[in-house]
């Protein structure tokens, strides 16, 4: 039988924030977008982003884009790439701009203007008082974005293959990718789409982690599909847990609820973070508020009877705050917990959240892997959003910086992609061999027989990610952590799956995708046990201090003998003056 | 507790059938938690599902005759055996997962995107906290389909009744102060069946999971329409 094919200019691999901004970009510029997506688009997880998305706007308080960059590389433990990070914070007015235009219907001020509530890590003129910077359409700003976005490529034409999963990307000789496999669940068949250019927008891995925020769906395959294709995967032992998740659920409590005056509190009462933050308080980077908040549970002062959580005080900030600008975490609290907002205190605990680390691009979205002394782009590759790393986030991403970075680099990823279809007009021809790989990867599952279930492996990954390469982080603790991972890796080819039928069989697209979190899971806990140092979510015990003198790099992980590389900080801005790296305090 | 769940696999089943499963399963979890628990150990069980907090809008399924979020509805609440089926009006691909393309074509039919004929100003369209209060009840849907596919009018005119959502979307734009095509959108819908098919009976409001009314939308809508003709 022969394999169905369809041709397009880009291959957009998933449709959440950062994959309808660049695809609108391109439907827009007349050329032919094909959006694949493993959900329908308005079910990828950008919708569940609340709190909102860092322009400078100033609309609530002074502000401008080079306190909000200040803010960013301070906050990205200098790790951060400041040319990309200035690019950014530049750019950021404008795009929350054309997103109000696209739709969004953000929260407003009395003059008429957009709504900002200030968010952790925000500061005034380099490191002075609190800043206003996060634009938000109550608590559910990713909901408003995401569902505007796709509503506008409704407009534009641009053209969704909705519920198909991306097996691989196909590449050839010379290096160029072609496009991928994909598979259409509903009816369990494989297609060919040759793009002159494929993005992938594949979101983060936070399944990777038992307890974690994200949605089911965000198992990393992007990234996956990037390491197979022989590109590294950059930073990846930097995983930002969310300091307040739902106690032992893992919902998300957006830092909006702390941006609007709310606060943490011990088993005392005491607002700890007052030790911690002594300026900043609850709204220091959410790293230092994550670890602050596991080493009062570690010393007894957790609230509960097994004294393993602390809370977060809402309840003074009364109902017209909290059903005008918080109303969905307000009904996320008295659904999954039964407690109101209004009068209880309500149980946090740290949260996989976010994945800082990623596929390795420039400021245009371009893939990049280092070449002899430099770096060269993987023609006709691009990424952009949480599984990108471009990296504006370095060792920690700050609250409303994730809203931004997908739109901006969607946005940068689009334009560049128009430039690159103009200079490469025609497809080039796909080499067998690279389908008949990515189609074995498919037929893999067709084994049949006795095995170990998806499941018992899915958790066993989960529960050794959180105990060996959790909050805080040593040696030993990341060695046997790794010991585990490979030999779950190992397990993987004993998985056989009971599910044969074709017909939207998701056992078969949950195993593909816990082989891609397996893949990941080795990458991270690989790059946190050879980083021997503390820096932004990289906790060592053993390494307690910052070391810029030998580790102020970006890690490189390739799967090929799990190799690592290593290449510098990008610390020149493109028009400002640089921000050296110094003791970070809040 | 007692589950009754509706399987069908088109290459293997002639016919849909009803199959009893008991889980050990605390009843403050959720549906969605006891379907992941079976299909842990019954991995043919097959439903749509992501976030887990009711906010991507996957898993509207039929529990115990009712349309609702498997995620956001607690076991407790529920009367045993709970029956679980796929949302009703729907083609069935397999168990629980049915095909929501025509759900989808009416939403992509109402035009649900904001429309501006002016040149855009550089700045944001200003707009005052009251005319985006009009937004709110409206904006939030997450377009799981819980309320369109528990509608009889949809179920007789999926073709042609646009349905609740997408009516309810076609009114967050007519709501928008900066929406500036009010006329073409009431005259979209106007005739017999686009909008006229709601009989207001109302199992919109009593199923939506976030608590949104398409009903009064729909009553809004009129309004809009009359007050155009006069």
């Amino acid at each position: 039988m022969s394999l169905a094919k369809r041709k397009f200019d880009t291959l957009v691999i998933g449709a959440g924030g950062g994959g309808l901004r660049a695809a609108l970009q391109l439907a827009q510029a007349d050329s032919s977008v094909a959006v694949v997506s493993k959900v329908f688009p308005t079910r990828s997880h950008t919708v569940a982003a609340q709190g909102g998305m860092n322009a400078a706007l100033a609309n609530v308080l002074p502000d401008n884009w080079h306190w909000h960059m200040y803010d960013t590389v301070k906050g990205s433990d200098y790790l951060g790439d400041q040319d990309a990070i200035e690019y950014m914070c530049r750019a950021a007015s404008k795009t929350v701009i054309e997103l109000e235009h696209c739709g969004v219907p953000f929260s407003r001020m009395e003059n008429g203007g957009i709504y900002q509530r200030p968010f952790g890590g925000q500061s005034q003129n380099f490191g002075g008082e609190q800043a206003a910077r996060t634009c938000a359409a109550a608590d559910r700003t990713g909901h408003a974005i995401l569902h505007s976005l796709y509503q506008q490529n409704i407009r534009a034409k641009t053209h969704f293959f909705d519920e198909f999963f991306a097996i691989d990307l196909i590449k050839d000789e010379a290096g160029f990718v072609l496009g991928a496999l994909v598979l259409e669940i509903e009816t369990g068949e494989p297609l060919l789409i040759e793009a002159k250019t494929t993005l992938l927008a594949t979101g983060g891995a936070g399944q990777l982690f038992r307890t974690n925020t994200n949605a089911t769906i965000n198992t990393g395959d992007g990234l996956a599909m990037a390491l197979r294709a022989g590109v590294p995967l950059q930073d990846m032992e930097f995983f930002q847990f969310h300091p307040t998740g739902i106690a032992g659920k893992g919902m998300l409590i957006s830092e909006a609820a702390r941006g609007e005056g709310g606060y943490l509190v011990n088993k005392d009462g005491e607002r700890f973070m007052e030790r911690y933050a002594p300026h900043a308080k609850d709204l220091a980077s959410r790293d230092v508020v994550s670890r602050s908040i596991a080493i009062e549970v570690q010393e007894g002062r957790g609230c509960g009877p097994n004294g393993d959580y602390m809370h977060l005080k809402l309840d003074h900030l009364g109902s017209e705050v909290l059903d005008k600008r918080l109303p969905a975490i307000s009904e996320s609290i008295r659904t999954f917990l039964g407690v109101d907002p209004a009068k209880d205190l309500v149980p946090i605990y740290p949260t996989a959240h976010y994945t800082m680390g990623g596929i390795p691009t420039n400021r245009y979205g371009q893939v990049v892997v280092p070449v002899d002394t430099g770096e060269e782009e993987i023609p006709g590759l691009y990424a952009a959003g949480e599984c990108a790393c471009v990296s504006v986030h370095g060792a920690n991403r700050l609250g409303g910086n994730s809203l931004l970075d997908i739109v901006v680099f969607g946005r940068a990823a689009g334009n560049d992609i128009i430039q690159f279809l103009k200079e490469n007009h025609y497809h080039r021809p796909m080499p067998q061999e690279g389908i008949d790989q990515a189609m074995a990867r498919l037929a893999r599952w067709d084994q049949k027989g006795k095995g170990e279930p998806v499941d018992q492996i899915r958790q066993e990954l989960q529960t050794t990610m959180e105990k060996y390469c959790g909050v805080f982080r040593t040696e030993e603790i990341l060695a046997e952590g790794l010991a585990k991972v490979l030999e779950l890796e190992q397990r993987m080819s004993m998985v056989r799956l009971q599910d044969h039928s074709k017909v939207f069989n998701t056992a078969r697209i949950e195993a593909m995708e816990l082989d891609n979190l397996v893949d990941i899971g080795v990458a991270t806990v690989t790059s946190a046990l050879a980083r021997q140092e503390s820096r932004g979510a990289h906790s060592r015990v053993d390494y307690p201090d910052r070391d810029d003198a030998n580790w102020m790099k970006h890690t490189l992980y390739y799967k090929e003998n799990r190799q690592l590389d290593y290449k510098p900080v990008r610390t020149k801005p493109l028009t400002v003056e640089s921000f050296p790296p110094k003791e970070r305090v809040y | 507790m007692k589950f009754r769940i509706h399987r069908y696999n088109p290459e293997t089943d002639k016919k849909p059938w009803m199959q009893d499963v008991e889980v050990d399963i605390d009843s403050s979890e959720m549906v969605r938690d006891a379907l992941l628990r079976i299909k842990a150990k019954d991995e043919t069980l097959v439903f749509r599902h992501s976030c887990g907090e009711g906010v991507c809008g996957s898993d509207a399924i039929n529990i115990n005759g009712v349309n609702g979020l498997g995620c956001l509805t607690r076991l407790s609440t529920l009367k045993e055996p709970i029956e679980i089926r796929p949302v009703p009006g729907m083609p069935i691909v397999r168990d629980l997962v049915v095909d929501m393309e025509q759900f989808y074509k009416q939403y992509r039919a109402v035009k649900p995107y904001l429309i501006v004929k002016d040149p855009e100003p550089e700045i944001e369209y200003q707009q005052t906290p009251e005319q985006r209060e009009k937004l709110d009840g409206l904006y939030e849907c997450i377009l799981c389909g819980c309320c369109s596919t528990f509608c009889p009018s949809f179920w007789w005119n999926p073709d042609k009744f646009r349905g609740p959502a997408a009516l309810l979307q076609a009114y967050r734009f007519l709501a928008d102060s900066r929406d500036q095509a009010t006329e073409e959108r009431l005259a979209d819908l106007d005739g017999p069946y686009k909008m006229f098919r709601c009989h207001t009976i109302m199992n919109c409001v009593n199923v939506c999971p976030k608590g949104l009314n398409p009903t009064k939308a729909i009553n809004e809508i009129k309004k809009m329409m009359l007050k155009d003709m006069i």
